[in-house]
């Protein structure tokens, strides 16, 4: 009886176990197919030259770069909305009518597909604000995308500080603000950034979202201004896989472009992870 | 000595929603003294000293009745600044709650947010504040470095500095040394006494004992009532009711 008892253990144990190392695995996999396929691509020309013969040659200068300023006009608009909106959920609405509804705002902002992103900030920024197909653009439809994330974390970092340092700034004669913005934010911002640069290295990836806002099939100029078009790694990536000239040919610059993309995205998750901790040794939290 | 009347509440009842927590509190807190409320756990003692200074605005659905005078004027009245009133009545609270800032930050917060900007007069006065916590010999050498560094009764002692670092006239101490170990009670204890010279304190306190010996008179809580207040020596001694009496003496609580 016993025994059973402990072998129906040792079986769960060892699935739930097989479960989570699959995502190491599935990790590991994705590495290994881009950097075996795309290692070849990867040349300082490749990094540093702009597409040519129809793009079956040549590097990928404007996407490292359009993906670039579209991920900084992203963070400039998520990050300062997303943390006033957490800052006002958590610190000081009162809770009732007004917070629930805002809440299930964001919560089916998050639920809301790529790609209806991608067409409402044709039909609104693009359009309606005539910014044309554009960093701007892209930018703040990759924004809105982003801000549930952005939002989320930073709800999450300011809950985890402590009420103890509200009560002892206000027992000292701060008001509201002051104990918000000299404790409470400082304590919450190693959370705030962290949240804030994977929910972006998320956006950084999006292809639906920016290719009718954003980002063009072709443009070897780099941009001169936010009102400029630009080419972006996914959806060069998408383009020569499904578009190009001659699919074929081009697989190796495919997976070079996906390998320069993810290794994009690791930069900036390590960057969070470095940050974080620094942050957080400075506070000695 | 003559005494004067620092603060006082007159029937003060307080609610949170629609469960009474305080019923008809009236005591005078004398300038200058220290005043221990005790009482067993949820008796309301601690809800009742966090009234002193409105702590308990921040918890939504309270309400309050009654008056809570300070300096003959109710803390409870409409064109009271809840922030000002808040600088004149300190709190220091049962577990250290440093912030994560420097040693010198810690004190220093109080006054910048306060509004006081010369770094000389910053300094000046938290150097005088650490003194009067006693804790100034042991972080003179490291101001700069991490609050969170130091012990639980250092950061007890830290977080009285930055209390009186804004110059309160009441200050109120939420079971101050109740997460210390006996050396560093003895001194937090050592250290009301020295204070109450030029401040009114006022201590909430689970230790009878250190009721005993710090405080000048006590008051006794118990059910959101005040059952009895006096002099301590009067209160430990004859107190005046058979509740009091089974309550010093361990019969129950």
């Amino acid at each position: 009886m016993i025994k059973q008892r402990l072998l129906a253990q040792k079986i769960f144990f060892l699935s739930f176990k097989t479960a989570a190392c699959l995502n190491g695995a599935a990790l590991l996999l994705i590495i290994y197919f881009m950097v075996s396929r795309g290692w070849r691509a990867i040349s300082w020309e490749f990094l540093t030259q702009a597409p040519k013969d129809s793009m079956t040659a040549g590097g990928i200068l404007p996407c490292i770069v359009g993906t670039t300023f579209l991920c900084l006009m992203t963070i400039m608009v998520a990050l300062p909305i997303g943390v006033s909106s957490a800052i006002y959920l958590n610190e000081y609405a009162r809770q009732g009518t007004l917070v629930r509804i805002i809440r299930l705002g964001i919560n089916n902002l998050a639920g809301v597909p790529s790609i209806v992103f991608g067409l409402f900030g044709l039909a609104f920024f693009c359009i309606v604000l005539k910014m044309g197909v554009s960093i701007a653009a892209g930018g703040l439809t990759l924004g809105i995308m982003t801000l549930p994330v952005i939002i989320g974390s930073s709800e999450e970092a300011l809950k985890a500080v402590p009420n103890t340092y509200r009560e002892a700034s206000l027992a000292m004669g701060a008001t509201k603000w002051q104990t918000i913005r000299r404790v409470v934010l400082p304590a919450a911002f190693p959370g705030i950034i962290t949240g804030s640069i994977l929910g972006l290295s998320r956006a950084a990836g999006e292809t639906a979202p920016i290719m009718y806002t954003g980002a063009v099939f072709f443009t070897p100029d780099l941009p001169g201004s936010i009102l400029d078009e630009v080419m972006a790694l996914p959806y060069h990536i998408y383009v020569l896989a499904t578009a190009g000239t001659n699919i074929e040919a081009t697989r190796h610059l495919q997976y070079g472009t996906a390998l320069v993309l993810i290794l994009l995205v690791f930069g900036m998750n390590l960057a969070a992870i470095v940050l974080r901790s620094k942050m957080r040794k400075k506070l000695r939290i | 000595m003559e005494s004067k009347l620092k603060m006082h509440t007159q029937d003060l009842d307080f609610f949170y929603g629609d469960f009474q927590a305080l019923y008809n509190i009236s005591i005078k807190f004398i300038e200058n003294q220290v005043t221990a409320l005790i009482g067993p756990s949820g008796c309301g003692k601690s809800t009742y000293l966090r009234c002193l200074n409105r702590m308990n605005d921040l918890i939504p659905g309270i309400r309050v009745k009654g008056e809570a005078m300070l300096d003959q004027k109710n803390i409870y009245d409409p064109s009271v600044d809840v922030v000002s009133l808040r600088r004149r009545v300190g709190m220091v609270f049962q577990k250290p709650n440093p912030f994560p800032k420097s040693i010198f930050e810690n004190i220093a917060y109080g006054l910048k947010v306060n509004g006081i900007k010369d770094r000389a007069q910053i300094t000046r006065i938290v150097e005088k504040s650490l003194k009067q916590a006693a804790i100034w010999d042991e972080v003179k050498d490291r101001l700069n470095e991490s609050a969170l560094g130091l012990s639980g009764g250092q950061q007890q002692r830290l977080c009285i500095a930055r209390a009186l670092a804004v110059d309160p006239d009441v200050l109120l101490m939420d079971e101050p040394a109740s997460a210390l170990d006996p050396i560093a009670t003895q001194k937090i204890e050592e250290l009301i006494t020295n204070l109450s010279s030029r401040l009114t304190i006022i201590i909430v306190t689970h230790n009878m004992q250190q009721a005993a010996r710090v405080s000048d008179r006590t008051a006794f809580f118990y059910m959101g009532k005040l059952i009895e207040v006096n002099d301590t020596d009067t209160l430990f001694t004859k107190p005046g009711l058979k509740q009091t009496e089974d309550y010093i003496t361990g019969r129950f609580g």
